[in-house]
């Protein structure tokens, strides 16, 4: 009968939950679904994460290469992160180019960058005007059901604390760059921005990180990223319908305990990590 | 061409011109300053079957930039102003049909967003689209020294430390859309969006003239 019911009229279904304060996965409007995260889950990169946040599920790798650095910034290296969405982790994604949700979620996370000053690029140059580090950091979402840009964003920034650079000697002669790849070393990350996301349904309620369904059916999301100063890095909310003040206000103290939790799991899997050396 | 002499310092001059387009249904020029948009609205129209929405219009908007094809950034943008009107319109008036907007950049010099909305507003009131309210778009930035800019120009963009967008509604006058770049403090925000929320008056002001003097002609 349930199933009958949440089938034919799915909203209906979702607010006859919201009406008592909870959500059909047993949530309560201001949860958050169980995150896991496994660092260095792929031996061949220079970094990389893995982060679940309920059943969505992204990966992060960071491929480090050579460059020029731009004539206009000699003495900066670069970051360029993507975002997949393939086919394989929902129905709704096409083969083909990136879609638009793709595209907007690259967008977001390369502004992420720049605003939150999370690394500087100046420490990526190794030879200033000659030679610097590029730091493709590919995310791919693995399986899709919503709240997309929290769970890159974690990725993102586990992924950079994962990474090691090796060694590099440029001999001003010969002007080959020497690789060590034995010696590494790791970034130095400033600042540690962490998404919360939240869906408005009818105009009013607002729940804590949607699924794909939930994400669907409500009428606007948004997204807030806070750095560890509770600065704001962004404040998304690409359209759909209107709020208050005072309601985008509840959803930032909501994302402050959100990030003071993300930032002590990925602290606590960076520890649990080195233990074994 | 309509043009509104801004009485206090906060919006640079801004104007419009509806109707300026004869194959759209709805077409509209907005200028702030020297940034300049050129908005088309077609539809109802047919919708690609792959597209179709059983109980609403399928909105669709394609930002141009002035050289170049869209890139990445563009679609970004697009996704924020077709949410913004999707919000907007009455859209479960036309169920399997849709509304194309396309947005020509024909000038930039900053708030080059806030302008596309503000020519996505008026270009859907100029193609009588039914709409639940108006929005108004308000770029604000924050300054080296802390001082709020509204409608910065792209050299104050540039020398911004924070750059915010916001699209406010005309009911009652709530954050539409967000977009931000840089850092800023949680008492910054608060004090922008009411900025805009000041700014958006103005604007909405703008718009019942523009109309009232456009209709007065023909009644």
């Amino acid at each position: 009968m349930a199933a009958g019911f949440k089938t034919a009229e799915p909203l209906e279904y979702h607010r006859s939950f919201l009406a008592k304060n909870c959500r059909p996965d047993g949530r309560e409007l201001g949860d958050f679904r169980t995150t896991t995260l496994n660092i260095g889950s792929i031996s061949t990169a220079d970094g990389s994460a893995l982060v679940k946040v309920g059943n969505t599920t992204v990966i992060c790798g960071i491929k480090a290469e050579f460059a020029y650095p731009a004539v206009e910034s000699p003495g900066k290296g670069y970051i360029v992160p993507n975002v997949d969405l393939p086919p394989l982790c929902s129905s709704r994604f096409r083969p083909g180019p990136p879609g638009e949700q793709a595209q907007a979620a690259s967008q977001f996370i390369a502004d992420i960058i720049e605003s939150s000053d999370v690394m500087q690029t100046e420490e990526l140059c190794i030879v200033k005007g000659k030679l610097c580090w590029v730091l493709y950091c590919d995310i791919m979402c693995l399986d899709y059901d919503g709240n997309l840009l929290d769970a890159c964003l974690i990725a993102l920034l586990a992924a950079l604390k994962n990474a090691r650079l090796p060694k590099v000697t440029f001999s001003k002669d010969s002007e080959v760059p020497e690789v060590n790849l034995e010696n590494r070393t790791g970034l130095n990350i400033h600042k540690h921005p962490v998404a919360a996301s939240f869906a408005v349904f009818d105009d009013s309620i607002t729940i804590v990180d949607p699924t794909a369904e939930e994400e669907s059916l409500s009428t606007a999301t948004i997204t807030v990223v806070l750095d560890e100063e509770e600065r704001l890095c962004a404040l998304h909310k690409p359209g759909g319908t209107s709020l208050s003040g005072q309601k985008l206000q509840d959803c930032i103290s909501r994302a402050t305990t959100r990030h003071r939790e993300i930032h002590k799991l990925i602290d606590k899997v960076i520890q649990s990590t080195k233990t074994p050396e | 061409m309509e043009v509104c002499g801004s009485s206090s310092p906060t919006l640079r001059e801004f104007g419009c011109e509806q109707n300026l387009l004869s194959r759209p249904d709805g077409s509209s020029s907005f200028i702030q300053g020297d940034t300049s948009v050129l908005a088309a609205v077609y539809g109802p129209a047919e919708v690609k079957v792959s597209k179709e929405i059983y109980d609403r219009a399928t909105m669709e908007v394609v930002i141009q930039p002035k050289v170049g094809v869209p890139s990445v950034r563009e679609r970004a943008r697009e996704q924020c102003v077709r949410e913004t009107c999707e919000a907007a319109l009455l859209s479960k008036l036309h169920p399997r049909s849709s509304f194309t907007l396309v947005l020509q950049v024909v000038h930039d010099d900053g708030s080059l967003l806030s302008c596309f909305l503000n020519a996505a507003c008026m270009a859907l009131m100029d193609g009588g689209l039914p709409m639940g309210c108006l929005f108004a778009g308000v770029t604000c930035a924050i300054n080296g020294e802390g001082q709020i800019i509204t409608d910065p120009t792209a050299v104050q963009e540039k020398g911004s430390r924070a750059l915010m967008t916001f699209a406010i509604d005309s009911t009652e006058r709530r954050v539409m859309m967000s977009s931000t770049k840089g850092s800023f403090t949680v008492h910054e925000l608060q004090k922008c969006i009411a900025i805009s929320q000041k700014a958006s008056e103005k604007i909405f002001q703008f718009y019942r003239d523009s109309v009232r003097r456009r209709y007065s002609k023909t009644l």
